[in-house]
């Protein structure tokens, strides 16, 4: 890096590249530090977190503080809820979504455009215009506080999912499902025997996303649920939080806890990942 | 169709008296009329909502798009940098509630500690009323990296070839910025501006977690008093009459966009 630098634009332009680097490990600085703080007040003894001024390195590390939190509430039920409710998404969203995104993407029918800008509309509308008549309709089947109205919806496709899926299926060739019509297949055995197996990129991405806004969710577990032993784990941190608001590193804790099952499908599949946000967002 | 359904029954409901235990009686505009002449915290929610869009939405734009244009630059470590700048997106809403909470505790939180430690005075965030809507925008604007991401690839989308011309023109930086690089981005940045708009003019998690409106009503959003009235006092007409409220500025908010957008998108033609 300590190359000479010699005037001109390429000068000029290693000038620039270099205070781009600067001002990003400043911001990266900035963005990690409260997550930093989260991480390293989790394993703080009391005496430590009160000590003032920011302390970075926590001695005794307090590995305690996790058990704590975990025995304070029945944390493995709000995670069992939380994974039935989560795999149920994951699953009803890539059938239903990718079956929907087909249609939209393929076949023909009336009123086939007009249904899709009533399907991306629904991006744009506020949630609170439709949880009401929704709420009361599960209400009426007598399924609130019940796991059911959190991924029940899911089975009928949800409006991003369809929308980023069509933009993938229209990628691939035509001629593919033409030929396997003149083999005489069926559109549903052209969804499952040429499409799902060759999206396998896009769905991953309609995966990974409904898995997290699932796992993150909490206006629905919120309207829906309020017996404890079916909380999820949003709900459950939320109660944590006004049963030991004051007791920071335990909450702390359990914090770090909820978050470490995204962070690492994150850091996993982040490639995926960002695929996925760039065709929901630039495609459009 | 399962879509459309509710849309319809809570338009229906908007027009009614309903409290779950009776069925809905019909009383014509009499929910609308009362919101809006008779509700004296529905300006102020409003004006919580608007205060709080007026500040985030700008702020948090104009930090993800600089946080864009300088993972651009072909630096090295770029996906280590945004991993790390797109991080707090990833983490759930109520853990960043907590955690935020936490960071804003005054003497141990670390924002106190950091402001105090060059010589500022911090307040109490979450419990002056002069301060909470503050807190909430500066903890939104941690989650800057999902708008960042979008930018991102909509930046390497650029062609290369038209900054290679205006260099052979000679033109510098920021001219490349102002004459390239944002007009080829006013889609995206249109994209980012609308999604914002719906998402911020719906905030809800966070100030119902952290402040649960409080204090003063100073965080007392739009959606908290919907919340309330639908889940706590179980008045579904009036709650439907807001949400169909805040549907048709949300809807007028986009509509004046789209219609301003002819003068500053810059649609690539050809493509």
């Amino acid at each position: 890096m300590m190359r000479r630098m010699y005037v001109g634009r390429t000068g000029r332009r290693r000038i620039g590249r270099l205070v781009a680097f600067v001002v990003l490990i400043g911001m990266s600085a900035l963005f990690s530090a409260p997550f930093l703080f989260m991480v390293v007040s989790s394993l703080k003894s009391r005496a430590q977190l009160y000590g003032g001024g920011p302390i970075w390195i926590p001695n005794p590390i307090v590995w305690r503080n996790y058990v704590d939190a975990f025995l304070f509430l029945p944390f493995d039920i709000f995670f069992r809820n939380t994974m039935i409710v989560c795999l149920l998404t994951v699953l009803g969203t890539l059938i239903s979504s990718s079956m929907v995104a087909y249609a939209f993407a393929r076949i023909r029918f009336p009123g086939r455009d007009i249904l899709f800008v009533v399907l991306v509309s629904k991006m744009m509308m506020p949630w609170a215009v439709r949880i009401i008549p929704v709420f009361l309709m599960w209400k009426r089947f007598g399924l609130t506080n019940t796991l059911v109205p959190l991924f029940a919806p899911y089975w009928l496709g949800g409006a991003l999912y369809v929308f980023l899926l069509r933009q993938f299926f229209r990628g691939i060739p035509e001629e593919l499902s033409d030929a396997a019509r003149i083999d005489g297949c069926s559109e549903i055995g052209i969804w499952l025997r040429i499409i799902m197996p060759l999206s396998g990129p896009a769905l991953s991405v309609v995966g990974i996303f409904s898995f997290l806004e699932e796992w993150n969710d909490f206006i629905r577990p919120l309207i829906y649920v309020n017996e404890t032993e079916k909380f999820t784990l949003a709900l459950g941190l939320r109660m944590f939080m006004q049963m030991q608001g004051g007791n920071w590193s335990h909450l702390m804790a359990a914090a770090v806890s909820m978050s470490l099952p995204a962070i690492l499908l994150f850091a996993f599949t982040q490639r995926y990942m960002v695929q996925g946000v760039t065709l929901t967002g630039v495609k459009g | 169709v399962f879509w459309v359904i509710p849309l319809f029954q809570s338009a229906y409901y908007s027009f009614t008296r309903y409290t779950v235990l009776s069925a809905p009686r019909w009383i014509g505009l009499q929910n609308y009329v009362k919101l809006v002449t008779d509700d004296r915290l529905l300006g102020t929610s409003v004006f919580n909502t608007l205060y709080y869009t007026a500040f985030s939405l700008p702020l948090g734009l104009l930090i993800a798009f600089v946080l864009a244009l300088l993972l651009n630059t072909r630096i090295r470590g770029m996906t280590v940098f945004r991993s790390v700048l797109y991080l707090p997106s990833v983490i759930p809403m109520v853990a960043t509630a907590a955690l935020w909470t936490f960071l804003l505790t005054p003497r141990i939180g670390l924002v106190n500690i950091m402001l105090s430690v060059v010589g500022l005075n911090p307040p109490n965030w979450l419990t002056e009323p002069e301060w909470a809507k503050p807190a909430l925008i500066l903890m939104n604007l941690w989650t800057a990296g999902g708008s960042m991401v979008v930018y991102l690839a909509g930046l390497q989308g650029i062609p290369e070839s038209l900054y290679e011309s205006a260099q052979i023109d000679g033109a510098n930086w920021i001219q490349q910025l102002f004459k390239i690089t944002i007009p080829m981005m006013t889609p995206t940045i249109f994209y980012n501006l609308i999604m914002g708009l719906i998402s911020s003019m719906q905030v809800f998690s966070t100030a119902y977690i952290m402040t649960s409106g409080g204090p003063l009503n100073a965080t007392y959003f739009y959606m908290l008093k919907l919340y309330q009235h639908a889940f706590f006092d179980y008045r579904m007409g009036y709650a439907s009459a807001m949400a169909w409220l805040l549907f048709v500025v949300v809807l007028g908010l986009t509509i004046l966009v789209f219609k301003t957008s002819d003068r500053w998108v810059f649609y690539a033609t050809g493509e």
